[in-house]
């Protein structure tokens, strides 16, 4: 198959769904299917049946505004979720008025969430630019929007050494936490000797309050297959495993299904795009163990081993599954991979700060008007995510913190809100980007109370190998619970900052290493909650 | 040398068997396979019982206290029954903000069960998860594989009540076989 | 038979482990090293002739110029290097190591039969730890004495899996694994069974010698007899695994 192809393969199908004068996109993604919007979709299908040229209804992706749902968007084909007529909070008993209002040019009051407000103006998407718009079933409406073309152009424009050029200028980093240069690390699989190499999505998103790669993974899954195959063609790969939690169903449905279709397309398989280089993908299912989401620890989960992490070096890059190079990226990283052979390199490299390029994929959630996903260019200023995305603390409360990066990540307190969103101004304030959980807090909340909740996260998901980590989360633990409780004294925090310092430098892997950071952020910003319980 | 290893044959004339064996055969019967294995007895026994993990240990020829320790490292596989319907509470951050634990506590109060045990008779299983990705509707709870959310600890007992009394939901099917 | 002729390339590499001048060769991992130069560093999981596992972080050291500490134990040497195996920060790290694991089961010296032939307690001693600022978990294990010759006190179990790896890499019965997670994790044969009942196991004692502590021990044995043998390890390693 040749671009041109795919091209005219994609032009027919949207000249068909242009035929259609509205299209009901119902979203369908994890969080809005749990409010009902199933029935919602059953319901507005039974009302346009049998489905006639002037109206289709499909279920989608996740549109965002998660609290909002079920959502349902009305649109003509091919529209962007900002161009369309959204409302919230529908029944099944709404089907019939919204088949009613098509035509009107005045949407239906009651039920009307203007797309003009700030929460979907003020977003950038780029990973996203798909979800809420196309049936994530449909390899149809893949195509229809470019899917795969990237792809295909790589394989057949562009030499391996040219996509990773394109890779590396783009200044992309490691979207799972650690923030590593995409490109740099992409170089390095390439450049060891052939032979057998591994290309792997790192699907294990543990960190509790984020949910970035699920809603990637149910909205748009051929876009992480594309770069998952892209990727296997710049480092010289031919397998490909995606890992993903067990705990997330439906986006292992849609995955396993995506995958089907992309290798009947001829998109997987050997042979792609009548070219040399062939690409399989293959299914992993944790089992609930946070620890995977470690590289060391999710590979020996691969191989069907205790989730268990090794010391590193060796590297993954250098010997990753069954001792073979192996290129580990999670679902956002691969899901930025499209558009950056798409639009080149130096476009993404113009959005976002210095050290941080591109977009970020955020999981607003906690005490906020609107919870759900937003993505907006690397730099934005914290407030602006939270004040105007996300409309503020319910009922005009004030910000306490920001707890970012889950239990490796730390509270941001509100005198810093003014700091732009990037790796590196995270890493100064004591915290980190993480996976892109956003857990806002108000006033309410007692930091001392979620330092404890952390610790006690990253003490029950210790895989137990390591001393520190294992025995240290636990006495730390210990401590936390007798100083919220007010029963410890100045020598048992001095004992826990101690236990923190010991843990953070010696723990094998990166759970044990960043366990303390919530408890030394807390200390660091709200040190007089600490004190104040102190009973001596 | 190589030393000739038959396969096991399977445990008893338990259909469901089939599907397990299915599972390793897919993958060669490679040692690799052992996680997806035990998924696929877990999906079609709803547990991993001693006679299971025998028999996955013996057809991929894995160590027993490999398998074990396997089984027991993931808190997703679960070495006894289930209840005849399960409630899992979500402790992720969001929820946990949001009252979680009012919700454990709830249940502990009004079904005399901790998190990870089963009702003594039997009919419900409270279990904790790690966010299940719902943070939109926090506090949530996935009761029988249905997400609820936004939930007082009232709205939840009743719930579960109902499920009760409803007796819709379909028992787990009988044991293939007692544990040796 | 493996011929004569292919010799592996490996290069010989020289730096520096607390101010003295060492040469090694460069797949060799620095605690290797300065065992054989005896500059003592110390570790509970390690052993001569096991494969590294870099769980008990005691022969954690500080490389010049590296923002992170190393182990020793899974770091090979690098031309060059500059390694400080002994500074008042080790020393502190270690010292809170030794006291995480007192207080993570009930180690009781007084009583136990290796007491005074304990890797633990010798650490302990080595590393001033002399009061306890942490409180003992407060769980309590079983003691396994099924099987007719040994014993199994997981209370005194530090779980360094030298067991683990003897029996899987040198017995090859693979009788030994870990089950659970976090501190919830226990040695186990078989499927979590009494030793006794164990299908694999071939009653060649190697786990009881490996063990650092008075975990596995003879049956038989009362307060302070034990010692362990642990000299049949590199020679066995060689043969069954000529380099």
């Amino acid at each position: 198959m040749h671009l041109d192809d795919l091209a005219e393969q994609a032009a027919t199908i949207r000249a068909r769904d242009a035929e259609t004068e509205h299209e009901i996109r119902v979203c369908m993604a994890a969080s809005c299917q749990s409010s009902g919007s199933g029935q919602v979709l059953d319901a507005l299908r039974a009302g346009v049946e049998p489905q006639t040229q002037s109206c289709r209804v499909k279920g989608v992706g996740c549109m965002g505004l998660c609290s909002a749902g079920p959502l349902v968007a009305v649109a003509a084909p091919g529209d962007t979720l900002n161009a369309s007529r959204l409302y919230r909070d529908v029944a099944p008993t709404d089907a019939p008025a919204i088949l009613d209002n098509l035509g009107n040019p005045e949407p239906i009051e009651r039920l009307h969430c203007p797309t003009d407000q700030p929460f979907f103006t003020a977003q950038h998407r780029i990973v996203l630019e798909h979800s809420g718009r196309i049936d994530p079933d449909s390899l149809d409406d893949a195509i229809a929007v470019g899917g795969y073309s990237a792809l295909v152009r790589a394989l057949t424009e562009l030499t391996p050494a040219e996509v990773l050029r394109e890779v590396t200028s783009s200044g992309l980093r490691g979207r799972g936490g650690g923030g590593y240069p995409t490109g740099l690390k992409w170089s390095t699989v390439a450049k060891m000797p052939g032979g057998q190499k591994y290309v792997v999505c790192n699907a294990d998103e543990g960190d509790p309050g984020a949910f970035m790669d699920r809603a990637v993974l149910e909205s748009d899954p051929h876009r992480v297959i594309e770069g998952m195959a892209i990727a296997g063609y710049a480092v010289g790969a031919s397998k490909g495993y995606v890992y993903v939690r067990a705990e997330y169903p439906l986006a292992v449905e849609r995955l396993t299904n995506a995958i089907r279709k992309a290798k009947r397309a001829g998109f997987l398989g050997s042979q792609i795009a009548d070219t040399q280089f062939g690409f399989e993908i293959e299914l992993r299912l944790g089992a609930g163990a946070f620890v995977c989401g470690e590289e060391t620890a999710l590979m020996a989960s691969i191989q069907g081993l205790r989730g268990q992490p090794r010391p590193r070096p060796p590297y993954p890059a250098e010997a990753g599954l069954w001792g073979c190079p192996t290129l580990i990226n999670n679902v956002e990283t691969f899901a930025n991979i499209a558009p950056i052979v798409r639009e080149g390199g130096d476009w993404f490299a113009a959005l976002g700060t210095e050290g941080s390029k591109g977009t970020k994929v955020f999981a607003l959630a906690g005490t906020i008007v609107n919870t759900g996903l937003i993505e907006v260019p690397m730099g934005t200023r914290l407030a602006h995510i939270i004040e105007v995305i996300g409309g503020g603390i319910p009922g005009g409360g004030r910000v306490k913190a920001v707890q970012t990066g889950g239990p490796s990540g730390g509270c941001i307190p509100r005198a810093h809100l003014d700091t732009p969103v990037d790796y590196d101004s995270l890493k100064g304030l004591g915290t980190i980007m993480g996976s892109g959980g956003m857990i806002v807090m108000d006033e309410r909340s007692s930091m001392v109370d979620v330092a404890r909740y952390f610790m006690e996260f990253c003490m029950t998901e210790s895989c137990g190998k390591c001393v520190p980590c294992r025995t240290g989360t636990q006495q730390m633990h210990a401590l936390l619970e007798r100083i919220a409780a007010a029963e410890a004294g100045r020598a048992e925090l001095a004992l826990l900052e101690e236990l923190c310092e010991v843990v953070q430098a010696t723990s094998l892997c990166g759970l044990g290493q960043t366990a303390p950071n919530p408890v030394l952020s807390t200390l660091r910003y709200f040190r007089d909650e600490y004190e104040s319980r102190l009973v001596d | 040398m190589s030393l000739h290893r038959p396969k096991p044959p399977l445990p008893s004339d338990d259909t469901r068997w089939k599907l397990v064996n299915a599972t390793m055969r897919r993958n060669g019967y490679a040692d690799h396979a052992l996680i997806e294995t035990l998924h696929s007895v877990q999906d079609a026994f709803g547990f991993l019982d001693e006679t299971a993990l025998r028999f996955v240990a013996a057809s991929l020829d894995v160590p027993l206290s490999k398998v074990f320790g396997v089984a027991t490292f993931y808190h997703l596989f679960r070495l006894k029954p289930k209840g005849r319907h399960t409630c899992v509470v979500c402790t992720g951050t969001a929820c946990y903000i949001k009252g979680a634990g009012v919700l454990v506590d709830a249940l502990r109060a009004h079904h005399q069960v901790e998190p990870g045990e089963t009702t003594a008779d039997g009919a419900l299983s409270v279990l904790t998860a790690r966010c299940v990705g719902a943070c939109g509707l926090a506090p949530a709870a996935v009761v029988d594989g249905e997400v609820v959310g936004k939930l007082a600890p009232e709205a939840l007992l009743e719930r579960l009540d109902q499920l009760e009394h409803a007796k819709t939901a379909p028992a787990p099917p009988p044991r293939a076989r007692a544990p040796a | 038979m493996p011929g004569p002729a292919s010799q592996p390339k490996v290069r010989v590499v020289t730096f520096r482990v607390d101010d003295q001048d060492l040469s090694a060769r460069e797949d060799e991992t620095l605690i290797e090293v300065c065992r054989e130069h005896r500059i003592p560093i110390p570790s509970l999981c390690y052993l001569e002739g096991l494969s590294a596992w870099g769980g008990c972080r005691l022969c954690m050291v500080e490389i010049v110029g590296q923002p992170r500490l190393a182990a020793a134990c899974s770091t090979r040497v690098v031309e060059g290097m500059e390694v400080h195996t002994d500074t008042e920060r080790l020393r502190r790290y270690r010292r809170t190591l030794v006291e995480l694991l007192f207080a993570e089961r009930a180690h009781v010296c007084s009583v136990c039969v290796s007491n005074g032939h304990c890797e633990l307690q010798t650490l302990a001693q080595r590393c001033g730890v002399d009061h306890m600022r942490m409180p003992r978990r407060a769980v309590s294990y079983p003691v396994d004495s099924s099987h007719e010759m040994f014993r199994v006190d997981h209370d005194r179990c530090i779980l360094c899996t030298r067991c683990v790896r003897v029996c899987d890499e040198i017995e090859g019965a693979h009788t030994w694994d870990v089950m659970g997670r976090g501190s919830d994790c226990r040695v186990i044969t078989d499927m979590a069974q009494p030793w006794a009942e164990s299908e694999t196991c071939t009653s060649c004692g190697k786990c009881v010698q490996v063990c650092p502590t008075g975990a596995l021990v003879k049956q038989g044995t009362s307060v302070g007899e034990m010692v362990k043998d642990q000299h049949f390890l590199p020679i066995l390693a060689r043969r069954r695994h000529p380099r």
